[in-house]
């Protein structure tokens, strides 16, 4: 572990920063709850799409099945909370694991599979676990688990957001990140490197899944209900979306796309029958003039403009 | 070194390599020549671990390495230069370097190592942090095999050095492949280019459809009406 930068110093401070004028302006009820709501999911899909990223942008797997993921944490955590009356953080963390191994067990047999049929595989995988609990009755089936404790708040989204992207950074600037990179870039170089591609993917799946679990708990405990509906194959393709968007292989790019698409969806939640349409627009138009996402697969904080005040050492 | 006993490999149905056995000594450049097909790129790929050899045996000083993970072979001592070189494309030339290096801990041998590669690529040091991808096909060539070498192999494997580039590089390639086997390496070279690689090498293996047809000496070989009139163009 390398020790900690004046970079590391200053982007904390920026955060404690940001925290502290939005949470001022909740307090102060200049952020009315609608815009509340959205600050929450924001930080919810910001989790979402950094772990997906993780799996599809640095890794090269193509998942479409991230929203099972989710609802796994979502049900699990509330499991241990309205069930067993345990504290929200054990929900998480528990939610955390019970979507990791799924992810773990998951990934195993899929992963030896390559492009488009592992991007089937997740799909159906994702709708698979949807069904098997909307037949559960213990959670509630198809009518949903209600009753959940609204737990999540601005600050707890903020904070647990705040550490996936810790350690998911952390993650991929790692030797560990640099061989999940590397099958991306050539799993056969990679191979022939003396990377353990196979365990490589798993990793890289296994920690995507369990984040997607968090930010399951979090949404759970949040609207009250988990609800089976709310993890269809949409919403793993508006992860999808956000993680393109952004640029795969770039945390800030996801952040950007979770942020961006949020906004949107919430500016046009009047108009809900234009949200596809404007969607599809702008995936379109990104496509053509920029196929590689906002930010590629760049850091904001690696763009030249940062580099000259760092006096463009590299 | 490297003892090679009947090996049998199959793409599905395709029985693509039969019966064939390779012997490489310590020090020496080898070289599998042959067409198109021939199954001199998939011989590599067995020896390095990426295809498994439904019979026959494999040998690496001493152990037995046929069917085990292609990371463990690496971790044995041998590297292999992937056709079509394979760089990382969105990696610097210095990542992809440090890359090759992934299964060694030791920092100052690594170091050591990547310095060397720089001595024996100059052009490489000079675009250390450009991308990968943005080389020439000669430089990218260099870089795959600088890449193997930071593994510290004591075998490398060489798939067609030669493809796709200019004589004029294609003549700088084959003399580096003399240099790094004249510095300790032994080196396994598969190749089309037949007249290059009988130039350099010490022995020579002849792969006729997965069948090895002919074999012994380079310079005998190089000589050989048989294969002069199929492989050297007279």
């Amino acid at each position: 572990m390398r020790a900690i930068t004046k970079k590391d110093l200053k982007i904390a401070g920026a955060c404690v920063v940001l925290y502290a004028i939005i949470e001022a302006l909740l307090q102060m009820d200049i952020i009315g709850s609608f815009w509340e709501l959205n600050l929450i999911l924001i930080a919810i899909n910001i989790i979402m799409s950094v772990s997906l990223n993780l799996i599809n942008g640095y890794t090269g797997q193509f998942s479409l099945g991230h929203a099972g993921f989710m609802a796994v944490g979502a049900y699990v955590s509330a499991i241990i909370t309205v069930k067993f009356h345990l504290p929200f953080l054990l929900a998480i963390i528990v939610g955390a694991l019970g979507s990791g191994l799924l992810g773990f067990l998951i990934g195993l047999p899929t992963l030896r599979l390559n492009g488009d049929y592992l991007a089937i595989a997740t799909l159906g995988l994702g709708e698979i676990i949807r069904i098997v609990i909307l037949n559960i009755p213990y959670v509630g089936g198809a009518s949903g688990f209600m009753g959940i404790p609204r737990y999540t708040n601005f600050t707890w989204a903020f904070f647990v957001c705040l550490f996936t992207l810790f350690f998911i950074k952390n993650l991929v600037n790692s030797s560990h990140g640099r061989a999940c990179i590397s099958i991306r870039e050539n799993e056969i170089a990679a191979e022939a490197m003396g990377i353990d591609t196979t365990r490589y993917k798993v990793i890289a799946f296994t920690i995507g899944a369990a984040f997607a679990g968090v930010a399951g708990a979090l949404f759970a405990h949040y609207f009250y209900i988990a609800h089976p509906a709310s993890f269809t194959f949409m919403m793993s393709f508006n992860y999808l979306t956000m993680v393109v968007m952004g640029g795969l292989g770039s945390i800030t790019g996801s952040i950007a796309g979770a942020v961006i698409l949020t906004f949107v969806s919430a500016a046009l939640a009047s108009w809900p029958e234009w949200r596809m349409i404007v969607y599809s627009i702008v995936l379109i138009l990104l496509m053509l003039y920029r196929p590689q996402g906002l930010f590629g697969n760049v850091e904001l904080t690696s763009l030249s403009i940062f580099k000259r005040f760092k006096g463009g050492s590299k | 070194m490297l003892n090679i006993e009947n090996i049998n490999v199959y793409y599905g149905a395709i029985h693509a390599i039969k019966d064939i056995s390779i012997n490489v000594t310590e020090g020496e450049i080898v070289t599998l020549i042959g067409a198109n097909g021939a199954g001199k790129s998939t011989t590599l790929r067995t020896i390095s671990g990426l295809l498994k050899p439904k019979s026959g045996k494999i040998d690496f000083e001493g152990q037995n390495i046929a069917g085990i993970p292609a990371q463990a072979i690496v971790k044995q001592g041998i590297s292999q230069v992937p056709e079509g070189r394979r760089v990382f494309a969105n990696m610097t030339v210095l990542e992809n370097l440090e890359l090759g290096a992934y299964i060694r801990k030791d920092k100052a041998g690594i170091k050591e190592d990547l310095n060397s590669v720089f001595e024996r690529f100059p052009r490489l040091l000079e675009r250390k942090v450009q991308l990968a991808g943005t080389l020439s096909g000669g430089e990218q060539q260099m870089l795959a095999m600088g890449r193997a070498l930071m593994s510290r192999p004591r075998l490398l494997l060489l798939d067609e050095p030669s493809m796709g580039l200019a004589p004029l590089l294609v003549k700088e390639i084959f003399s580096i492949v003399k240099e790094i086997n004249q510095t300790g390496t032994t080196v396994l070279l598969v190749e089309q280019n037949a007249n290059m690689a009988l130039s350099i090498a010490h022995k020579a293996y002849v792969l006729e459809t997965g069948r090895i047809t002919l074999s012994g000496d380079a310079k005998k070989l190089a000589a050989s009406e048989e294969v002069r009139k199929a492989y050297l163009g007279g």
